[in-house]
């Protein structure tokens, strides 16, 4: 049987990580390649490397950070940010990553999504979904949350299924950086709608919220402020799940 | 120390790979050409796309021939993910293509009520006293699987029910899991390979 995975997400800036309240006022926490082999050590899953800078222009900083971090790493690496087209996707393969997340270019152009699968097997496709409550509905954002779309984020999961994704990142971003738990409903609403793995993000602050997280269908969550702050690690966590009856890889 | 001669069948991946052997301080190589895959001291085909596009690349130019040389003669050689699956016969991933056929037998998609494609951590375990295969948990990202492998030492998982994790005979070893993700179980099992001859 699958184990419950603990993914800690870096946040990348220029080549350092940082971490920030709902996307915004960004501190500086780190070496991407150091912070990734210490969370490795530590009982990490799977890394992921979200580029919060990435732009055509900073590209090549974002792959020597994918390089450098595979070097070190024995577990699978997902790297997102700035992917607009399938060529962005084959070059971060190509610098290390098993993973390529994308998220606004996929809300423009859906068909991103099975052209990333199709050349490169849906494995390694990967959509994140930033959404935000509305009405007891949630509405997909891009650009980082910093626009809506008006389209839903249940629906959205199933169209990508559909189109060949792999695996869903779903990030709350009404809960992102406010350490107060996962979106539970959001998260069971898209875990009941597609097969994909999904990945519960943003809001973690305790084991119990990751517990709760599990419970709600998740896959897989995503934490961030609570591993870079040094308040627990992966093993912790996992300690404190397997305790509760969850299955854990050791 | 040994040299991998990688078998690329695509793109994603290799990186993983490359990475993984050379911290065990083995160089790699990649190449498609068939004298080269059947005289490398070791070859990895690495798990990468669909069944159909994986087997399309190996029949361009013969490597596909080079490699069931090599398998026949018992040159070690190490088949990952749609690697080990392009082993079988047939797939339900790609109707009508035929697989190496090294192994009689069918790889299937998992059935409905689990998650698809199956990501992340699975316990694996091995039979006894297998020089290869060994028990622990290995990560896996696959939608289809073998259910048997006869004539190879088998190591299962689950998921909706028992399938091939992994499976040997003699100098070949195939993984349905990523050992170069696969943290340090992942990493015995390629150093393990890499001492065959």
């Amino acid at each position: 049987m699958l184990t419950s995975r603990i993914i800690p997400c870096l946040d990348v800036s220029h080549g350092r990580v940082v971490k920030g309240v709902r996307f915004q006022g960004l501190r500086d926490a780190g070496d991407p390649a150091e912070r990734s082999a210490l969370y490795q050590d530590e009982g990490a899953d799977e890394i992921v490397i979200l580029d919060v800078s990435a732009t055509p222009e900073g590209r090549g900083h974002q792959h020597e950070t994918v390089a450098a971090c595979r070097e070190r790493l024995m577990i699978p690496l997902t790297v997102g940010g700035g992917v607009r087209e399938a060529a962005d996707a084959e070059a971060l393969l190509e610098a290390g990553a098993d993973k390529v997340s994308v998220n606004t270019a996929a809300v423009a152009d859906p068909a991103l999504l099975t052209a990333i699968a199709t050349r490169f097997g849906s494995q390694c496709c990967v959509l994140a979904i930033d959404a935000a409550r509305r009405d007891g509905r949630y509405e997909v954002l891009i650009k980082g949350g910093r626009e809506g779309t008006g389209r839903d984020a249940v629906l959205w999961a199933k169209e990508a299924q559909e189109r060949g994704a792999g695996e869903i990142l779903l990030t709350s971003w009404d809960k992102d950086g406010t350490r107060s738990g996962y979106d539970l409903e959001l998260t069971r609403a898209v875990a009941d709608a597609v097969h994909l793995p999904v990945i519960a993000s943003g809001g973690a602050d305790t084991a119990a919220h990751i517990l709760e997280a599990f419970a709600a269908g998740a896959d897989a969550v995503l934490a961030a402020s609570i591993f870079h702050d040094g308040d627990t690690t992966p093993n912790d966590v996992k300690l404190y799940l397997q305790e509760h009856g969850l299955r854990v890889r050791p | 120390m040994a040299e991998v001669l990688i078998v690329p069948t695509g793109t994603a991946n290799v990186a993983s790979v490359k990475a993984a052997f050379g911290r065990l301080g083995a160089d790699t190589r990649l190449s498609l050409d068939p004298s080269e895959i059947e005289g490398a001291s070791h070859v990895m085909l690495p798990g990468v796309g669909a069944f159909a596009a994986a087997r399309g690349q190996l029949v361009q130019g013969g490597a596909d021939a080079a490699l069931e040389r090599r398998i026949a003669a018992d040159r070690p050689t190490v088949c990952i993910c749609v690697g080990h699956q392009l082993l079988f016969e047939t797939s339900d991933e790609s109707p009508g293509v035929r697989g190496l056929g090294v192994v009689p037998g069918h790889v299937g998609r998992f059935p409905d009520g689990v998650r698809v494609p199956q990501f992340g951590w699975n316990e694996v375990r091995a039979p006894e006293g297998s020089m290869l295969l060994e028990d622990g948990y290995a990560y896996f990202a696959n939608s289809y699987r073998a259910t048997a492998a006869p004539g190879f030492e088998v190591a299962t998982a689950e998921h909706g029910g028992s399938f091939v994790a992994a499976m040997a005979r003699g100098n070949l070893l195939a993984c349905q899991f990523h050992p170069e993700l696969s943290g340090f179980y992942g990493e015995a099992i390629l150093s393990r390979f890499l001492e065959l001859a």
